[in-house]
C-alpha cells in the first residue's frame, strides 16, 4: 500500500472513531476535549508553523467564550449566531495584539502577548457584562438553524464535532498552501524570508488572526457546551495549557495538538479528584519533561521511530 | 487639610510611597532578568517563584529556627541563590543550543512545580509575617507620616541595585561578565571559566529575587502565589524598559511603581491594568522600549 493510501484509511479509522465515540465515553468529556483540539491546533498554527510563542491565547478563547454567552444568554441571539459573533470578537482582538506584539522577536513577542492578556484578564475582572468573579452563568444552549435542539448531549456533539472538523480541516488547507509555505520559511530563517522579498510581518498578522479567530471559535463552543464562562477561560494558566498541549502532542505536526490536548484533558479530568491541587505539579512537571526529553512531542516521536523503522527496509 | 487636585496630600504622598515600594519589587525582579538574560539568554519564567522562595523561606526561618529578619536578609537570598544553582546545573545547562523558547518553557514548568508544591504544603492563603520590632511606626515628614519599614524596603533597594550597577559596570568581575555577554566563545579563548560565570550570574540574578521576597515578606502576605501574579506585571516592566542596561530596569521599575501609585489615586480601577496599557503605548511608539538597542 502507498503512503498516501495508508494516510486516507488513517484518516477514514478517526472519523469513523469520532462518530462513534459519544455511544461509549461521556459526550461532555469528548466536546471539551474536541474544543481543545481545536483551540491547540489553532495555537499550533502560530507557534509549530510560524514559530512565534504566543503566552496569551487564553484572551482569544475566554473573549469568544464571555461574547458567545453574553449574546446568547442577555441578547437572545441564537445560538450559531452567539458562536459566530464570539469568533468575531477573538478575531478582532486578534489584531490589536497582533498589532502591537508582532513588532518585537523571539522572547519579547511571548511576554508581551502574556501580559495583552493579563491586562484583558483585569478587564473582565472587573467588567459587569463578564459577571466578574461569578462569572456568566446559565447559558442557553438553544437550537441550531431553529431546528436542532442542542440540549440533547449527543446532537450537541456532532455538531461540536463537525466545528472541529471544520477548524482541523481549515488549519490543514492553510499549513499545505502556499501561505503555509512561506510561515514555514519564516519559522526557518525570518531574515532569509526577508530577502526572498516576502512582507513578513503581513504574514505574521494574517497567521497571528487567524489562529486569534480559532482559538475564539474553540472558546465559543466552549461556552455553548459547558453553559457558563468563568475567569478560568482567560486565566493564565489555560493559555500554559494550550502550550503544554502542543508541546506535549508534537510541535508543527497536524496531529500532534489533538493527541496533546486529548491526553491533557483526560489527565486533569481523572487527576483532579483524586490529588487536588497537586495537578498543577503534575503539569508543570510534564513540561519540564518535555523540554528536556522530548521535544518533538507524542507524535513527533512516533514518527520519528516510524522513519527510522521503515526507513532502515532496504 | 491641604490637597491637591482635591486629594489630601498626605493619602497622595502615602499612595506615591507605596508606589515606590511596589517599584522597589518591580526593579530588582527586572534586574535579575535582565543579568540572566544577558548571559544566559534565558527568560526565567521562575524568577516569580524564586521571589516567593525568598519570601516563604523568611517566614520559615523565622518561625522554625527563630533567625531574625536580619538575619534572612542574608540567609534566604543565599538560599535561593544556592537552590538557583542547582536549577541551572540541573536543567538549564542542557538547554543553551536550542531555542531560547525551550528555556522559557521548562522555567515556566519549574515555576508550577515550585508553587504547586509550596501550595500544597501551605495552601493558597497567607502566612503572617510581622514588621520586625525596629521598624514599626512611622515618621513624622511634617506633610505626611512615612511607615519606617517602607523607607528600610526603599533604602535597602537602591543599594542593592546601585551596588549590583557598580559591580557590572566597574569591576573586573563586571567586565568579564559584560565580555562574556557580548562573545562567550572569545572570553573562554582568554581562560576565564565561562560556565562557572553563567552559574554564577543565575544565581545571583535569582539571589536578587529571593532578596525582594525577603524585603515584601512584612509588607505583603507571605502566600505561595504571591509570585505568579507579580512576575507577569514585571515582564512588562522588561518590555517597556528594554533589556539592554542595567541602570534603565532599575529606572524603569522604580517609575512604573510610582505611575501605579498615581492612578490608584487618581482612578483606582485602572490601578492593575495601567502598567499593561503603558507598554502597549511603549510598542506603539518605541517598539525596542525606552532603554532597548536592538532594532
Amino acid at each position: 500500500m502507498t503512503s498516501a493510501k495508508t494516510r486516507y484509511l488513517g484518516y477514514g479509522v478517526l472519523l469513523v472513531l469520532g462518530l462513534l465515540a459519544p455511544y461509549v465515553i461521556y459526550p461532555v468529556f469528548l466536546m471539551n476535549a474536541l474544543c481543545f483540539a481545536l483551540f491547540a491546533c489553532a495555537f499550533n498554527l502560530l507557534l509549530g508553523y510560524t514559530g512565534l510563542l504566543s503566552f496569551g491565547h487564553a484572551a482569544f478563547f475566554g473573549t469568544a467564550a464571555y461574547i458567545t454567552g453574553y449574546t446568547a444568554k442577555v441578547m437572545g441571539l441564537s445560538t450559531g449566531l452567539a458562536i459566530l459573533a464570539g469568533t468575531a470578537a477573538a478575531l478582532l482582538l486578534g489584531i490589536i495584539f497582533g498589532g502591537l506584539s508582532i513588532r518585537r522577536q523571539g522572547i519579547y513577542f511571548a511576554m508581551i502577548t502574556l501580559a495583552l492578556a493579563q491586562l484583558v484578564f483585569f478587564v473582565y475582572l472587573q467588567a459587569s457584562f463578564t459577571g466578574g468573579e461569578d462569572g456568566l452563568q446559565a447559558i442557553p444552549r438553544g437550537k441550531l438553524l431553529w431546528v436542532i435542539n442542542l440540549e440533547n448531549d449527543r446532537t450537541l456533539y456532532y455538531v461540536v464535532f463537525a466545528i472541529f472538523l471544520f477548524g482541523f480541516l481549515l488549519i490543514h488547507r492553510t499549513i499545505h498552501s502556499p501561505f503555509g509555505q512561506v510561515m514555514k520559511a519564516i519559522r526557518e530563517n525570518e531574515p532569509r524570508a526577508i530577502s526572498l522579498g516576502y512582507d513578513v510581518n503581513k504574514y505574521k498578522m494574517l497567521a497571528f488572526v487567524l489562529s486569534a479567530a480559532l482559538a475564539g471559535l474553540a472558546g465559543a463552543t466552549n461556552a455553548i457546551v459547558f453553559t457558563f464562562v468563568t475567569l478560568t477561560n482567560v486565566d493564565w494558566h489555560t493559555s500554559g495549557d494550550v502550550v503544554l498541549m502542543t508541546l506535549l502532542g508534537g510541535m508543527g505536526s497536524i496531529f500532534g495538538p489533538v493527541v496533546g490536548a486529548f491526553s491533557i484533558v483526560t489527565l486533569e479530568s481523572k487527576l483532579s479528584d483524586k490529588v487536588g491541587s497537586l495537578v498543577t505539579v503534575i503539569i508543570g512537571a510534564i513540561f519540564v519533561i518535555c523540554v528536556l526529553l522530548f521535544r518533538r512531542g507524542i507524535v513527533g516521536e512516533i514518527q520519528g521511530l516510524y522513519r527510522r523503522v521503515v526507513g532502515s527496509r532496504p | 487639610m491641604t490637597e491637591i487636585f482635591g486629594v489630601p496630600i498626605a493619602a497622595l504622598f502615602g499612595q506615591l510611597v507605596l508606589g515606590l515600594v511596589n517599584g522597589c519589587f518591580y526593579a530588582m525582579l527586572s534586574l535579575g532578568l535582565a543579568i540572566i538574560f544577558g548571559m544566559l539568554n534565558i527568560i526565567n519564567f521562575a524568577h516569580g517563584a524564586f521571589y516567593m522562595l525568598g519570601a516563604v523561606f523568611t517566614w520559615f526561618f523565622l518561625t522554625t529556627w527563630n533567625i531574625s529578619w536580619w538575619w534572612s536578609l542574608l540567609l534566604a537570598p543565599l538560599a535561593v541563590g544556592i537552590f538557583g544553582i542547582v536549577v541551572e546545573r540541573v536543567f538549564l545547562k542542557r538547554l543553551y543550543k536550542v531555542d531560547p523558547l525551550y528555556g522559557l518553557l521548562l522555567t515556566f514548568g519549574l515555576a508550577l512545580v515550585i508553587e504547586g508544591l509550596f501550595r500544597y504544603k501551605y495552601g493558597a492563603s497567607g502566612l503572617p509575617y510581622g514588621i520586625p520590632e525596629v521598624f514599626q511606626g512611622a515618621l513624622n515628614l511634617g506633610f505626611m507620616f512615612l511607615p519606617k519599614y517602607r523607607a528600610i524596603v526603599v533604602g535597602v533597594t537602591l543599594v542593592v541595585c546601585f551596588g549590583t550597577w557598580l559591580v557590572i559596570e566597574r569591576t573586573q568581575l563586571g567586565a568579564y561578565l559584560r565580555a562574556g555577554t557580548e562573545n562567550p566563545p572569545l572570553v573562554q579563548a582568554f581562560g576565564i571559566n565561562v560556565p562557572a560565570m553563567i552559574t554564577l550570574t543565575y544565581a545571583i540574578g535569582v539571589g536578587l529575587a529571593g532578596l525582594a521576597g525577603v524585603l515584601a515578606a512584612p509588607t505583603l502576605q507571605v502566600s505561595p502565589l504571591m509570585g505568579s501574579n507579580l512576575i507577569i506585571v514585571v515582564f512588562a516592566v522588561v518590555v517597556i524598559g528594554g533589556m539592554g542596561s542595567i541602570l534603565g530596569s532599575i529606572l524603569t521599575g522604580l517609575g512604573l511603581g510610582l505611575i501605579e501609585g498615581l492612578t490608584k489615586v487618581f482612578y483606582s480601577q485602572a490601578s492593575n491594568t495601567v502598567v499593561f496599557m503603558i507598554m502597549a503605548l511603549v510598542l506603539l511608539v518605541r517598539p525596542a522600549g525606552l532603554f532597548g538597542r536592538e532594532k
